[in-house]
């Protein structure tokens, strides 16, 4: 019998990783762990996880860590799946794990060629939404209306870039949403994902205290307003079709859905917003809604 | 061993061939293009059983190799000019890594203006990045360094990449007869991939963890140390390569006419061909000259240099490339390493040329190099620098 999740997800991530509290990021490694014990090969550009692994000669994953240049992860990935299938090694599992400006920014070119290219690994952007690493700048994945360093004053003025359309517009055999606050359902997609061969997209949420500046204890609790709110839409795309994942079910009916407002007070980076803002991002989450039904 | 006649390009393309690489990945650009395209060709026509990895920049180009290459493969690339460029934040994380890898460098200047003709700007802007970086006079060199690099590289005293490098069209481009040594005897010298470790998921490793300044600093000691190493297995492998193939250079740089000269002259590259015909048109006039030839810029053959030098009235170093506000960086470099053995160094003078593509013959080699002796002869004191330039 397969032990529960909670109890796979032990020992993935050791003791003495050097993420924050309430770090999300050891959340989504340890689903990964799981799934796929040490049979893994992680490709890691520059980002908080660069940290998070801890100082040599440890280590803070117990599997294979490749440390790479920031653009890089999905050309680095490719290499090693290349070199993996050439020598006829089958058993391990190769997955780019970067952040959302890894992806959506400087690493937007090497991932659609990979993409392209229906390189065999799994891309994970686990998305905090701004560069932490570096102190909280602006992404092309920063939600419109929040403050960052780089947005200090009248916060940022542009909607979050849609990466898993994008990668949907590439045309490759899988690509999902996630949350670090349903990891049974990350756990699925990543063993769908793990099916398929070519290339596989998942796109992580992953709510940051410090960058977003709210209470370390609450980091699942915002991760999961986010898809109660609706703001983070839950679905897989595979074989042509949408497919709204379970969490995410109940709020294609707009009235379940909890009010927007309520995700985002928790949230420092959104202290300043206005009213009329917060319109503004009711209708971009519609319109992403809308444009789920339609894929479905 | 059967002779052929082969391009610069198709000589690196085939000795890539010849050492059974498993992954290629690379990005076209002029002139290194049709190193890409024959690589395609041959994996495409199943006389290479690799992989070919069609990346979308030079930067993913590198990156892709070493991914390869760290996953077991016995990787190669090649590139140009701006991609060399493109891709300078691998070239240094790839030797950082010590992960074995091999690239063809088919040099052009760097622009703007756009120039697609050959000088040594690009190959010379890696030279801090740790890797093995030789440079070939002609083609049947090119294949022999290219098919050595892959042996070098793979040498457990050594473990970093290497780069071949080649003037674009001068050498890519033009044909000569290239002796191929035979495929059975290469497989039996080169034998399987070998490298410092390998991340293919057998064992959990990591790689790149962040690390301390002292612990840094080591790996970065190592790597110095392992450059000291480099220069003898660089002389081994090519005595060992001589023995089996019947070719040997001299190891880090070859001497040309040299035992008796009083006037030696230091290049790198295809010019050095014509540098060769001067010195032997000078010879026939009475003038003690000879050549030493850089093979191997990284590491640098500072005992061989000083050795060739010491005795010398007068040193010429001819750089093509230059090193804005300063000189040209082989000059550079070898006063500098020459002061390891000695105080004292010759008369020198930096001679800059070529740059941009400008052709140098080997009349003006011959002409520089009579202005510089008939000075010293007549007691005067040549200039250190100079920037040779016509039109
Ligand atoms: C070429 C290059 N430019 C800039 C940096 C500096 N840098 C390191 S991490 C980072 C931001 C990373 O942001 P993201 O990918 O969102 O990951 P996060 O830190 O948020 O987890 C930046 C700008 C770098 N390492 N390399
Ligand atoms: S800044 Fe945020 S994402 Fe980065 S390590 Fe800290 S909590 Fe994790
Ligand atoms: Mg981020």
């Amino acid at each position: 019998m397969v032990e529960p999740l909670h109890i796979r997800m032990r020992n993935t991530i050791m003791s003495g990783d050097a993420a924050c509290p309430g770090c999300p990021i050891p959340l989504g490694l340890k689903v990964v762990g799981a799934v796929f014990g040490n049979k893994v090969i992680l490709v890691i550009p520059a980002c908080c996880t660069s940290v998070v692994m801890g100082a040599w000669p440890g280590n803070g994953f117990n599997g294979s860590v490749i440390h790479v240049a920031f653009a890089s992860a999905a050309a680095v990935a490719s290499g090693i799946a290349e070199a993996l299938e050439k020598r006829g090694i089958r058993d391990t599992q190769v997955i780019a794990w970067a952040g959302d400006g890894g992806t959506a920014d400087i690493g937007m070119a090497s991932l659609s060629g990979a993409a392209e290219r229906n390189e065999n690994f799994i891309y994970i952007m686990y998305d905090n939404e701004a560069y932490m690493n570096t102190g909280i700048q602006r992404s092309s994945s920063t939600p419109y209306g929040a403050w960052t360093t780089t947005t200090p004053v009248i916060g940022k003025r542009e909607h979050k870039k849609d990466v898993a359309r994008i990668m949907i517009a590439h045309g490759v055999p899988y690509v999902a949403t996630a949350s670090i606050a349903y990891p049974h359902d990350f756990e699925a997609k990543l063993r769908r994902a793990a099916k398929i061969r070519g290339f596989k997209f998942i796109h992580l949420h992953a709510p940051c205290p410090v960058g977003w500046r709210f209470d370390p204890g609450l980091t699942i609790k915002v991760a999961k307003l986010a898809v109660e709110t609706g703001m983070w839409i839950l679905y897989e795309y595979y074989e042509g079709r949408l497919r709204l994942s379970g969490p995410s079910r109940p709020y294609i009916d707009e009235s379940k859905r909890k009010l927007i407002i309520e995700y985002l007070k928790l949230q420092g980076r959104f202290r300043r917003i206005t009213d009329k803002e917060v319109l503004e991002i009711e209708t971009y989450v519609k319109q992403a809604w809308d444009w789920v039904k339609k894929h479905m | 061993m059967a002779i052929q006649v082969l391009t610069g390009n198709y000589s690196v393309a085939l000795a890539a061939k010849l050492a059974r690489v498993d992954v290629v990945a690379a990005y076209p650009i002029t002139p290194q293009t049709s190193i890409v395209e024959k690589l395609s060709e041959y994996i495409e026509k199943g006389e290479l059983d690799a992989k070919m990895i069609r990346v979308e920049s030079e930067h993913s180009a590198l990156a892709a190799t070493f991914g390869a290459a760290l996953a077991g493969a016995r990787a190669f690339t090649a590139t140009s000019s701006h991609g060399l460029l493109y891709m300078h934040e691998w070239v240094h994380w790839v030797s950082r890594a010590r992960v074995p890898v091999v690239m063809a460098i088919v040099t052009r200047t760097i622009g703007t203006p756009w120039n697609i003709w050959p000088d040594h700007g690009d190959f010379m802007d890696q030279r801090d990045a740790g890797w093995i970086m030789s440079f070939g006079m002609d083609n049947q060199e090119i294949l022999d360094l290219t098919l050595q690099a892959f042996k070098i590289s793979e040498d457990p005293r050594v473990y970093l990449p290497v780069m071949v490098g080649l003037e674009g069209f001068i050498l890519g481009h033009t044909s000569m007869p290239v002796d191929v040594p035979d495929q059975k005897l290469v497989d039996e010298w080169l034998g399987p991939r070998r490298q410092g470790y390998v991340i293919d998921g057998s064992e959990p490793l990591a790689l790149g963890n962040l690390a301390w300044p002292e612990d840094t600093e080591e790996f970065f000691m190592d790597i110095q140390e392992s450059m000291e190493e480099a220069k003898k297995v660089i002389k081994e492998v090519d005595k060992e390569y001589g023995r089996i193939f019947g070719r040997e250079y001299g190891g880090l740089i070859e001497y040309y006419r040299c035992s008796d000269a009083k006037y030696i002259m230091v290049s790198m590259g295809a010019w050095s061909g014509d540098l060769k015909e001067a010195i032997n048109l000078l010879r026939d006039n009475g003038y003690p000259v000879g050549l030493a030839r850089i093979r191997y810029f990284r590491p640098f053959p500072d005992k061989e240099i000083y050795e060739v030098i010491r005795g010398a009235k007068g040193v010429i170093v001819f750089d093509r490339a230059i090193s804005f506000g300063s000189m040209g960086p082989l000059f550079m470099d070898l006063v500098a390493n020459t002061l390891k053995h000695t105080r004292r160094i010759s008369v020198i003078q930096n001679i800059v040329a070529g740059i941009g593509g400008v052709n140098i013959t080997y009349t003006d080699f011959t002409g520089l190099i009579k202005d510089f002796i008939s000075i010293i002869e007549s007691g005067g004191e040549p200039p250190v620098f100079k920037w040779y330039h016509r039109r």
